[in-house]
């Protein structure tokens, strides 16, 4: 493993100048094993409120049924599948991070992987809650499954991209769960053996009895290499498929096949922004800035600028093909998105998901830990549009202009959304308190090649090119975690 | 002879400890297993343990979903209840494709995760069965089953020797049971 160096040019994955495989416990249990301080508390107890708020909007909808919401005859699909797609989409990036860059070999991966996951996991639950509010009588959930009934054998039409859906979101939930949890099984056995008292008893269950020997490495492995090959194709399938919930139906402005990779990149894309929202204040509060250095941040800031461009490359093509269709109800589809009474979402979503991404290109931009967190604010903001355009501009003017309408959410609306934020941030903060927030085993497996202590060793032994070496030194500039003059003397 | 049950050497460096493997190996003793924090590559071979046959479960589990998929749907649609949709035909193939892929990968996830679990014996509430308890933390322990190799004074001077920093001597197997 460590037989052979990492190449020098290589920025490192760990900072700092004196992490040793305890140290990497004591600064990943942190969290975990101490008392939550202040800034948690803050954090847990606005967001408890917000998912008190979801609580209580839930149950409303539930009670009274979706006329709660703001939905009319025209506009029957509006802040509800909104919110499901956005969440759904937001989910994207921990399945990306995890499985995707793990075949790639992306070593990087190894810190983020875990609240990327985590994330994933609660996007998912935040989402399918709306899938089960929107279907009106959600005590009736059971029947988009294929279950033998009464009702003559009457089955669910496997033809309907809503019935995939369900398949591909409950497959996706589950398998992203078994995937997390697996992965999380050394790491829990680390909490355990260091535990004593009921805290050990407690984490010793959820260990499944974990030891750390050859063989159980081993098979981990294989399995967790498998399950990523699995992954990488499942997470493409689930917004394809979400995508064709729109793209089948023959609504302008939904009927277009470029749907399918359109949503794919603008899920990762909104999903990254989002792993950058939350690692960016974990890393700071928990104190974790050797383990998610600005290499990890500059390369999420990368993929970011790449999935906002081809974003913006299908929101061009969609207006193009919309004009060169000749089709004039698609084309006044389009013309009516950005010039009609709801101009404003659809300037919204082009600003924030395709024009101030590109701010991203400036160096000093992505390097900024401020600018970085505010923009990827700004692209989450967006994204929640682009849903909105979608869905509520192509159906607030259908074909009979006596019809036209428009959509006012009501505080229900509102307070589903508000609530299902608030939820999300409950549950990433519990899942910090009591869970390690970086795969402890996957980072210790970089410590003895790709940190910066061991390429300090390596120039220090003195066989490697000296304009490698200064090139080197030079990319540790934007790292906040470096100190600067530890390199002066070489 | 003592109740010395176990020989452990406890390393705080990877290399060190398959160093240590390596001189056992040479003088001839065997080793029950090692636990590590983090898995090593390449210890496998040098234990002689055999590729993991888990691919093979989780492809014969995958394929299981796929044809599940495939008998649920046209069960379904079109031999218990067509729907006639426009006159079009009940076997739409394409159509049965997503879901039959999702359930491949779901048939394919949770089989080879049971698998796992199960071969390992890994489950909700199992005792954990360490011998030493740093061994998840920062230590890299090569376990000598101490009644098969008498010469307890060799193992010892040859764990050492590799640059373990601690040599211990369990009369349980298992420490962690209370």
């Amino acid at each position: 493993m460590s037989g052979h160096n990492e190449s020098i040019l290589r920025e490192p994955l760990i900072t700092g100048d004196n992490i040793t495989y305890a140290k990497i416990t004591d600064d990943i249990l942190m969290p975990v094993e101490n008392k939550p301080n202040k800034a948690w508390w803050i954090g847990f107890i606005v967001s408890a409120l917000g998912a008190l708020l979801w609580v209580v909007a839930v149950s409303y909808t539930f009670w009274n049924g979706i006329g709660a919401w703001g939905l009319n005859k025209t506009v029957g699909w509006a802040w509800d599948i909104t919110g499901f797609v956005w969440w759904v989409g937001i989910g994207h990036a921990g399945t990306l991070i995890s499985a995707v860059l793990l075949l790639f070999r992306q070593n990087w991966r190894n810190s983020i992987n875990r609240s990327a996951e985590a994330m994933t996991i609660f996007a998912v639950i935040c989402a399918a809650t709306y899938v089960v509010s929107h279907m009106g009588r959600p005590w009736l959930a059971y029947w988009v499954l294929p279950l033998p009934n009464q009702f003559g054998s009457l089955w669910v039409n496997f033809n309907s991209p809503l019935v995939w859906d369900m398949f591909a979101i409950s497959t996706y939930f589950s398998v992203s769960l078994l995937f997390w949890y697996t992965g999380l099984l050394p790491d829990i056995a680390t909490i355990r053996d260091r535990a004593v008292g009921t805290r050990r008893k407690i984490y010793s269950i959820f260990s499944f009895g974990w030891s750390g020997s050859v063989k159980t490495w081993q098979r981990f492995e294989a399995v967790s290499l498998i399950l990523a090959g699995i992954s990488t194709p499942l997470v493409l399938s689930v917004h394809t498929i979400v995508s064709m919930d729109f793209a089948t139906s023959v609504i302008p402005g939904w009927h277009t096949t470029i749907f399918p990779p359109y949503f794919v990149a603008g899920a990762i894309f909104s999903g990254f922004a989002m792993v950058l929202t939350l690692l960016l204040v974990a890393r700071k509060v928990l104190g974790l800035e050797n383990y998610i250095t600005m290499f990890h941040i500059e390369s999420m800031n990368k993929i970011i600028i790449l999935t906002g461009s081809i974003v913006g490359v299908a929101y061009l093509t969609e207006f193009f093909i919309a004009w060169y269709s000749g089709s004039e109800y698609e084309q006044y589809a389009f013309i009516n998105r950005s010039t009609g009474p709801y101009w404003w979402s659809y300037w919204m979503m082009m600003t924030c998901n395709v024009i101030s991404p590109q701010l991203l290109w400036f160096k000093k931009i992505r390097l900024s830990i401020k600018a970085t967190w505010i923009l990827s604010i700004v692209v989450n903001v967006g994204m929640w549009f682009e849903r909105f355009v979608i869905i509520v501009t192509s159906l607030h003017r259908d074909y009979i202009p006596s019809s036209w309408a428009m959509f006012y959410p009501t505080w229900v609306d509102i307070s589903v959304f508000v609530g299902s934020i608030g939820l999300f941030f409950t549950l990433f903060l519990l899942f910090l308190r009591v869970l390690p927030s970086i795969a402890i085993a996957e980072v210790k497996l970089l410590l003895k090649s790709a940190s910066e202590q061991a390429k300090m060793k390596q120039i220090k032994e003195g066989h490697e090119n000296k304009e490698y070496v200064a090139e080197y030194i030079e990319s540790l500039e934007k790292f906040d975690s470096v100190k600067q003059e530890d390199y002066a003397k070489i | 002879m003592s109740d010395i049950k176990y020989i452990l050497g406890s390393f705080g460096d990877p290399d060190e400890m398959m160093h240590g493997i390596e001189k056992l190996q040479e003088n001839n003793i065997s080793i029950y297993d090692v636990y590590t924090p983090m898995p090593i590559h390449g210890i496998e071979a040098k234990l002689g343990i055999k590729r993991s046959r888990i691919d093979i479960a989780a492809f014969c589990f995958g394929i299981t979903g796929t044809c599940c998929a495939f008998a649920l749907i046209y069960f379904c649609a079109v031999i218990d209840w067509r729907v006639n949709i426009g006159g079009k035909p009940s076997f739409a193939l394409p159509d049965f494709i997503p879901i039959m892929f999702e359930l491949t990968v779901l048939f394919c996830a949770f089989g080879m995760v049971l698998t796992y679990y199960a071969s390992t014996h890994l489950f909700p509430g199992r005792a954990p069965r360490v011998m030493d308890l740093r061994a998840t933390d920062d230590r890299f322990v090569i376990a000598v089953d101490a009644k098969d190799n008498a010469a307890h004074t060799v193992i010892d001077g040859l764990l050492k020797d590799a640059g373990a920093l601690e040599v211990k001597y369990n009369e349980r197997k298992y420490i962690s049971y209370e």
